[in-house]
């Protein structure tokens, strides 16, 4: 199974280096912009065939070691 | 005093502190992340650098390491444990310290010498300064911002489990004085415990007058006299 998981900073914790993208992207004229907030990205490919026990596994993934919990936020999809 | 200085792929302050300790009388001896066994110590260091080339986050992947097991083992049972710079965030990436480390707030790698204040001195880390006694220590690094939930910043508070804090040469500890952004321009704090210290600034950088200066020598005297 394959899995596609976002990582980003969560609302409250300041995010400096989405802030300098969204500071450029309004430097080059792209006016209607609103906010940028930069994140990780993985895709992870699983051999268990059991979903439920595949979803399990990959949620342990992101909250052992993929997100810090402090400060990041994740988001899992299925590919 | 026995002491265990932890080696990771990219750790480079590791001979550094490894120097100082042995300057102090320590009897060290460098332990390579891959290892199960943990020499007999009474001070275990983790030491400054870039483990992992900061991949994910920084100290996150030697968070997860074989010896990490051991650590925490020794932590629990009362060993004293010391993480400077990358060490401070390995540390909190293994939630032996609560908070973590944010990107600097200026968004720059810091290099310099900074005031910091003695916060908390009745700790066998810091028994050999003085209350409220300004050192002047390197920081180098990208990621020093402490950060942590605000339950947890009362405790730090109430608890006086905040060990340095960075100020002005003055003693001034403001918006001013502070590097990297950190919540309440903190340092280093301890655990609940107090048997562990995570700091951003490098104490083993600063025990020899040819080079720099001694402000960090009383760290050790404090451990070996403790």
């Amino acid at each position: 199974m394959k899995y596609s998981i976002i990582v980003t900073l969560k609302k409250d914790v300041l995010d400096p280096q989405g802030k300098v993208v969204e500071n450029t992207l309004k430097n080059m004229g792209l006016n209607s912009l609103k906010s940028v907030r930069q994140g990780k990205y993985f895709e992870i490919e699983v051999e268990e065939k059991n979903e439920e026990v595949a979803d399990k596994e990959v949620t342990q993934m992101c909250e052992k070691l993929l997100a810090n919990l402090i400060i990041e936020d994740y988001k899992i999809n299925k590919l | 005093m026995n002491s265990s200085v932890i080696v990771f792929p990219g750790s480079n302050c590791d001979r550094d502190i490894a120097v100082a300790l042995e300057k102090m009388q320590f009897k060290n001896k460098m332990v390579w992340h891959k290892d199960t066994n943990l020499p007999k110590s009474d001070l275990i260091v983790i030491p400054g650098g870039f483990s992992y080339g900061d991949y994910l986050r920084s100290g996150a992947i030697a968070g997860k390491s074989l010896i990490i097991n051991e650590i925490i083992k020794a932590a629990n049972s009362g060993c004293l444990i010391l993480g400077i710079c990358n060490g401070f965030q390995i540390l909190t990436e293994t939630g032996l310290l609560k908070g973590t480390l944010l990107r600097n707030k200026n968004l720059k790698f810091i290099n310099k010498d900074v005031n910091i204040k003695v916060i908390n001195n009745k700790t066998k880390f810091t028994s050999k300064y003085n209350l409220n006694q300004i050192l002047k220590i390197n920081i180098a690094h990208n990621e020093g911002n402490y950060f942590t939930k605000e339950t947890h910043l009362k405790e730090l508070n109430n608890e006086n489990l905040i060990a340095f804090k960075y100020c002005d040469e003055k003693g001034v500890v403001n918006d001013r004085s502070n590097p990297n952004g950190a919540l309440e321009n903190i340092a280093g704090i301890f655990n609940a415990k107090k048997n562990i210290l995570g700091m951003m600034p490098h104490p083993e950088r600063m025990v020899d007058e040819m080079i720099s200066n001694t402000d960090g020598v009383n760290l050790f005297s404090s451990l070996i006299n403790k």
